[in-house]
């Protein structure tokens, strides 16, 4: 990115019409994934001087247990729910968790899950780091995923959101193929990069789970039915031009009793729709980059681009 | 500014929690727990009686639902007031109809300023339990070891002349405890705690002064949380409950193994007018299904302490 300009430069504007048609397999006209959250916070973790991580003194034991749920009963609710509707996760893993719960992390690996890189902790943040500290992030995530799962990670989700200027392109110097961080497109596109080829996953913070529970402060039903909504619309527009729907869930969230019947509504749903191509993250940055999607989109973006760049 | 080197460094990155208090324990490994009669759920009914003085302290923070506008915050205080002089009788009344046995956290105030309250809930056989002295009372890592201590025991000791017996459990303020808590709870002779909510179902915390068992306990599944923090109406909070209920038979029949449905209430939320019809009705669906036993904390424990392997 452009470090302290006023646009970061992340990306090429392209306009939601007369875009060059998105295809996904078999004609589907909507890639939808499910990516839940497996991860893990610490009950003590240092201080970055950028962003506290609990708000009151350690050990903040409501937040911490909450999260911890997850490990011990989310995770097993939701990822049953998952399978008996043939959903595969795509996972943005504390890669930490590889060594506090590895039944957890061996039974998304069972499942067929995918996993990319959601930092070390959820508690440790890349607000300023330098490069050797990013790089050693990244290095341990690649690392400790394959030694877990036999996985090469092919993306990024910032460790609870926390990026640094370098964070893309070192991450795309480092082999990955698409980042999970920019959310200003219903398609993949290409992402402005050093070397290596980058794509933006539409991921949506606006329906993941803690935002539609602690931010909209929705039921369980009224999440239900927001899922079921954004499904119909994205798979009605992919009729023209193929779009990306993200389900990204916390099992201590959606795998609590009052919330996992209606999420199930939402899974048996797109599951009996045949416009849907239920799928994980990395298979749909494969597509894109091997079906000349990219390449059809980057010449998209040259058509609205002004002055001395056109 | 950039970050120590200590800052990737990660001591607690082992198998395990990053504490000692318990192990990692993922459902599917545990032993299927049977309830009494072969009850799918137990549905334990807390409810929060406090007493706010209207001089809040702030010690470690000040508890949710505590004075709100410059001293003197009428408005607060007799709001409180109002949940414990008449919604606690609503719900005393709403409980009886369906012969329903709940778990009272009674703030020790409660208990030495109202003693007539702590006769008609032993009255009706519900649990009490200590919820610390008065709802200045809180609990935090930044509380000192021996001002902790002096306030789990000024609850217990108040508590205990109050009922005849020694309360068995403790709800901390907010659910906020320090790194001593579980010792000084279990060196102060309590038999669980209900402030952990990582689980559905009860388990053991380890502490240098002896166990104590984890109750369960949801946060979520609280007035305070779906009414006033998220805003929700009682009729959605009825319904969420009726689908946690159904989700638990379903899996309590999947996997022979008894469930827990915790909900909170608090007396000034729950218990205003507008509310109680449908509560009422929600606590009639539950104790007509024949899956279901009204358990308080202690009934709880006792009927899964045998069976903990």
């Amino acid at each position: 990115m452009r470090e302290g300009e006023k646009d970061p430069g992340l990306y090429d504007f392209r306009p939601y019409r007369d875009r060059a048609k998105i295809e996904w397999p078999d004609g589907k006209k909507v890639a939808v994934w499910v990516s839940p959250n497996l991860e893990f916070y610490e009950i003590d973790p240092p201080a970055n001087l950028h962003r506290k991580s609990w708000t009151k003194p350690h050990p903040d034991i409501v937040p911490y247990g909450h999260r911890d749920y997850a490990n011990r009963i989310g995770h097993w609710r939701l990822a049953e729910v998952m399978e008996k509707h043939g959903f595969k996760g795509s996972v943005s893993l504390s890669v930490a968790l590889c060594q506090h719960h590895p039944e957890v992390v061996a039974d998304a690996s069972a499942l067929g899950w995918e996993f990319f890189s959601h930092g070390i902790y959820n508690t440790r943040y890349c607000y300023g780091m330098d490069e050797a500290q990013e790089r050693a992030v990244i290095e341990d995530s690649i690392r400790t995923v394959r030694e877990a799962t036999g996985q090469r990670i092919k993306g990024w989700l910032a460790p609870a959101l926390t990026h640094t200027p370098r964070t893309l392109d070192l991450i795309a110097e480092y082999g990955m193929t698409y980042t999970c961080d920019l959310y200003h497109d219903d398609q993949p596109a290409p992402v402005h990069v050093r070397s290596g080829k980058l794509i933006s996953m539409p991921y949506s913070i606006e329906v993941n789970d803690h935002y539609g529970f602690f931010v909209y402060n929705m039921s369980p039903r009224e999440y239900a039915d927001t899922l079921i909504r954004q499904y119909e619309r994205l798979a009605a527009e992919g009729e023209e031009n193929g779009t990306v729907m993200c389900i990204p869930l916390h099992s201590y969230l959606i795998g609590q009793p009052h919330r996992i019947g209606p999420f199930e509504e939402v899974l048996r749903h797109i599951a009996a729709d045949d416009r849907a191509w239920i799928t994980r993250s990395g298979d749909i940055a494969d597509h894109f980059l091997s079906s000349g999607a990219y390449d059809a989109v980057a010449a998209d973006c040259a058509r609205y681009k002004q002055g001395d760049a056109a | 500014m950039s970050l120590d080197s200590s800052y990737l460094t990660y001591p607690m990155r082992r198998e395990g929690m990053d504490h000692d208090l318990y192990p990692p324990s993922p459902m599917p490994r545990r032993k299927p727990v049977v309830w009494p009669n072969g009850k799918a759920v137990a549905v334990t009914l807390f409810v929060n009686l406090e007493w706010f003085p209207i001089t809040p302290e702030d010690k470690s923070f000040r508890a949710p639902g505590h004075m709100v506008t410059p001293y003197p915050d009428f408005r607060h205080y007799t709001a409180r007031e109002y949940g414990t002089r008449v919604g606690f009788y609503r719900l005393l009344d709403a409980f009886a109809k369906v012969d329903a046995r709940a778990t009272i956290a009674m703030n020790a105030a409660v208990a030495d300023r109202y003693p007539s309250i702590v006769s008609d809930v032993a009255a009706a056989g519900h649990e009490i339990i200590a919820h610390s002295t008065d709802m200045n009372g809180t609990i935090a890592g930044n509380l000192s070891e021996s001002e902790e201590r002096a306030l789990i025991h000024a609850a217990r000791d108040t508590l205990t002349a109050a009922i005849g017996t020694a309360p068995r459990g403790w709800q901390s303020i907010a659910r906020s405890q320090s790194w001593n808590t579980p010792r000084l709870l279990a060196e102060a002779g309590f038999d669980y705690m209900c402030d952990w909510v990582n689980d559905d179902l009860p388990y053991m915390v380890a502490t240098s002064a002896g166990p104590i068992a984890s109750v369960p306990f949801n946060h979520e599944l609280s007035d305070r949380q779906m009414i006033a923090v998220q805003q929700q109406s009682m009729d959605s909070v009825a319904q969420q409950l009726d689908d946690a209920l159904g989700w638990l038979k379903q899996e309590s029949a999947r996997y022979g193994a008894g469930r827990v449905l915790p909900f909170t209430m608090t007396p000034y939320i729950t218990g205003l007018p507008y509310r109680m019809d449908a509560f009422e009705a929600l606590l009639g669906r539950i104790a007509s299904d024949d899956a279901t036993w009204f358990a308080t904390a202690g009934d709880l424990v006792d009927a899964w302490k045998p069976q903990a392997g």
